[in-house]
């Protein structure tokens, strides 16, 4: 699908990074971005940040697929939502570590990940997008009918956060934020490494051109499969701190709504840049803090019309055009510096 | 067995919304290749003024059954000029993006202009009551708005066939380049096809008005059942969105009446199902990958 999507968007995905491995400006900015990552609950407040870091890893899930695969997924909400209920339910009945229960959210959304996407790999483009979708509304009417087991309309309430006895992280968001942000991360890595991975190159190569792909033996469906339930297991992980974050998990994290709003955030940040997804994330998560702050209650308003505005006229993103006015840079200067 | 039949009328007034909507959504794609994620916001806003009509201007059904698709068709227009448009060279998921940025908008606007509470309106009268066929009584207005629907599939359905407009918009919907080497002007025809297919989905919408609640949300979940119904049909397909919307609307009711807990799942799974056997769907044509 989507050759002129990923054509278009990914023009620097083709050619060589311009900063090479060994250049120390990457590792300036891996550790800028560490250094706001620790910060961050010093300028904002805890909760808010912690949401950004989960809504940026749910956004790097769905670049992954997007940006990388070349797969729209509207359907993340069910392994998001789904992985909020789980988690937030083996908190509740076990009262292990809440560690322990994002991984089990994580794993039941690559549970359910498997045969949804064996399903909707069978469509590409669009239809893939309906379809997920579809199968993803479907997750939220079992959610709402299974009243016994999610708490139904009221969501699932009062969410423990138990981390080993230590008072300081199950109580105070501030140094919860830490430990939260530590799995977060860890997530962002596995991202990374996949992407930079063998198994990235052939998921690009599908990307690019699966006809290709398919005639130099690789199963595209299956590498379209795995990756599928990779991504749904990144978005467990950030539905599951989002879940235990808030000690709430509610039908609104199985929405449509929400599966829509994560791929905002990817393409505010930057399709096929991964760490487009924080920065949209931080945009898109201060601003609806900041609305619903100052009392303004037509969120959606707000949403739509950026979301309109950016596929007309923004499609590369903040950190997709952060990174062209630095090529274009960069390449003028070596032009410069050969005559 | 009488039951049984009220349910099957059921089913096939509301397959009449899905089969309306979804029809205007397949003509769209077919000619544009756009899915327009907006349709359900847009089913949403033909009940929504068609309640406003009433309730505000004193307008009645018979009347907002012509004005609402006109004023619709006028909204088509505009949405296509200003917006869907100038992403129409690009991949049709930007403009899958774009129109659900749109239904956002859309549905908070009228939620902040007449809340979250339904709006009233009322069966038109001559429409109130009930017919009786032997033993089984069954709503006037369900057997009104099935057969309207039907009437208005099959005059749409001979337009494209028997006409020569059918046969240009057809033709650019399968050939647009040997359409346009024939002497055509196809980019003349998209416009007035996309607001077409939003007048389609308004007139859904008008229809729905006496017998759904009217809210800003009634469009949310019929837009993701509505794709079920063109994942179903095939989406490149007229005939497939027309037959899968009273199949989705009858399995719908029957699924409310003998399985209430799974009345909504079913639609889903039977989607599962097509996936699983015919990726294409049951009228598509087999896409290229």
């Amino acid at each position: 699908m989507s050759e002129q999507m990923t054509a278009k968007v990914d023009v620097d995905l083709a050619q060589p990074s311009i900063l090479s491995r060994r250049n120390p400006l990457r590792y300036v900015l891996l550790l800028a971005g560490l250094a706001v990552v620790v910060m961050l609950p010093y300028w904002i407040y805890p909760p808010v940040a912690m949401d950004i870091l989960s809504w940026g890893l749910f956004a790097i899930s769905v670049d992954l697929l997007l940006g990388f695969t070349g797969l729209l997924s509207f359907g993340h909400a069910a392994f998001w939502g789904g992985s909020a209920y789980c988690s937030g339910l083996i908190a509740s009945h076990f009262g292990v570590p809440f560690p322990v229960a994002v991984l089990g959210g994580a794993l039941f959304a690559m549970l359910i990940a498997w045969p949804i996407g064996y399903l909707s790999v069978r469509r590409t483009g669009i239809y893939f997008a309906m379809v997920t979708l579809a199968f993803a509304q479907m997750l939220y009417f079992v959610a709402n009918q299974a009243r016994d087991l999610t708490g139904g309309e009221n969501g699932l309430q009062g969410i423990p956060r138990s981390f080993f006895g230590i008072d300081a992280v199950e109580n105070d968001p501030f140094y919860f934020y830490y430990a939260g942000a530590v799995m977060i991360l860890l997530g962002i890595l596995l991202a990374w490494r996949v992407v930079n991975s063998p198994f990235g190159r052939v998921l690009t190569a599908v990307r690019d051109n699966p006809a290709r792909a398919r005639a130099l033996g690789y199963d595209v469906e299956r590498y379209k499969i795995t990756v599928f339930v990779i991504s749904a297991g990144l978005a467990g992980l950030a539905g599951g701190v989002f879940a235990i974050s808030h000690q709430f998990a509610s039908l609104q994290e199985l929405m449509w709504t929400t599966s829509g709003k994560v791929v905002l955030v990817t393409v505010l940040g930057g399709i096929g840049t991964l760490w487009g997804g924080l920065v949209g994330a931080g945009v898109v998560v201060t601003l609806e803090d900041y609305l619903a702050s100052s009392g303004f209650e037509g969120i959606g308003l707000i949403t739509g019309t950026i979301f309109v505005v950016i596929v007309l006229l923004f499609r590369h993103g903040i950190w997709g055009t952060a990174r062209n006015v630095l090529r274009r840079y960069v390449l003028e200067r070596r032009q410069k510096s050969r005559d | 067995m009488s039951e049984f039949i009220q349910y099957t009328l059921q089913g096939l007034a509301a397959g009449g919304f899905y089969a309306l909507s979804a029809l205007g959504l397949a003509v769209i794609f077919g000619v544009l290749g756009v899915v327009n994620f907006s349709h359900g916001a847009c089913y949403m806003l033909g009940a929504v003024i068609s309640a406003v009509l009433l309730g505000e201007l004193h307008v009645g059904f018979w009347v907002a059954l012509v004005v609402v698709p006109i004023l619709m068709f006028a909204f088509g227009v505009l949405m296509e000029r200003l917006l869907v448009r100038w992403l129409l060279a690009l991949d049709p998921l930007y403009n899958f993006l774009l129109t659900f940025g749109l239904t956002l908008v859309l549905v908070e606007a009228v939620k902040q202009r007449y809340g979250v509470s339904g709006l009233p309106y009322e069966v038109p009268a001559g429409l109130g009551g009930q017919v009786t066929v032997g033993s089984v009584n069954l709503s006037t207005y369900a057997i009104f708005a099935c057969l309207f629907s039907v009437v208005v599939c099959v005059a749409v359905g001979l337009l494209l066939t028997k006409t020569r407009i059918g046969m240009i918009v057809r033709a650019s919907t399968e050939a647009p380049e040997r359409t346009r080497a024939l002497g055509i002007n196809v980019g003349r025809w998209v416009t007035p096809v996309f607001g077409f297919g939003i007048a389609l989905a308004g007139l859904a919408g008008v229809l729905a008005a006496p017998t759904r609640a009217i809210t800003a949300e009634m469009g949310s979940n019929f837009i993701i059942i509505l794709f079920a119904v063109v994942v179903i049909g095939g989406l490149g397909s007229i005939l497939g969105a027309v037959v899968a919307g009273f199949l989705v609307g009858l399995v719908e009711a029957y699924g409310i009446a003998y399985a209430p807990t799974y009345a909504q799942i079913v639609i889903f799974v039977l989607m599962a199902l097509v996936v699983l056997v015919r990726p294409s769907g049951l009228f598509g044509r087999e896409e290229v990958a």
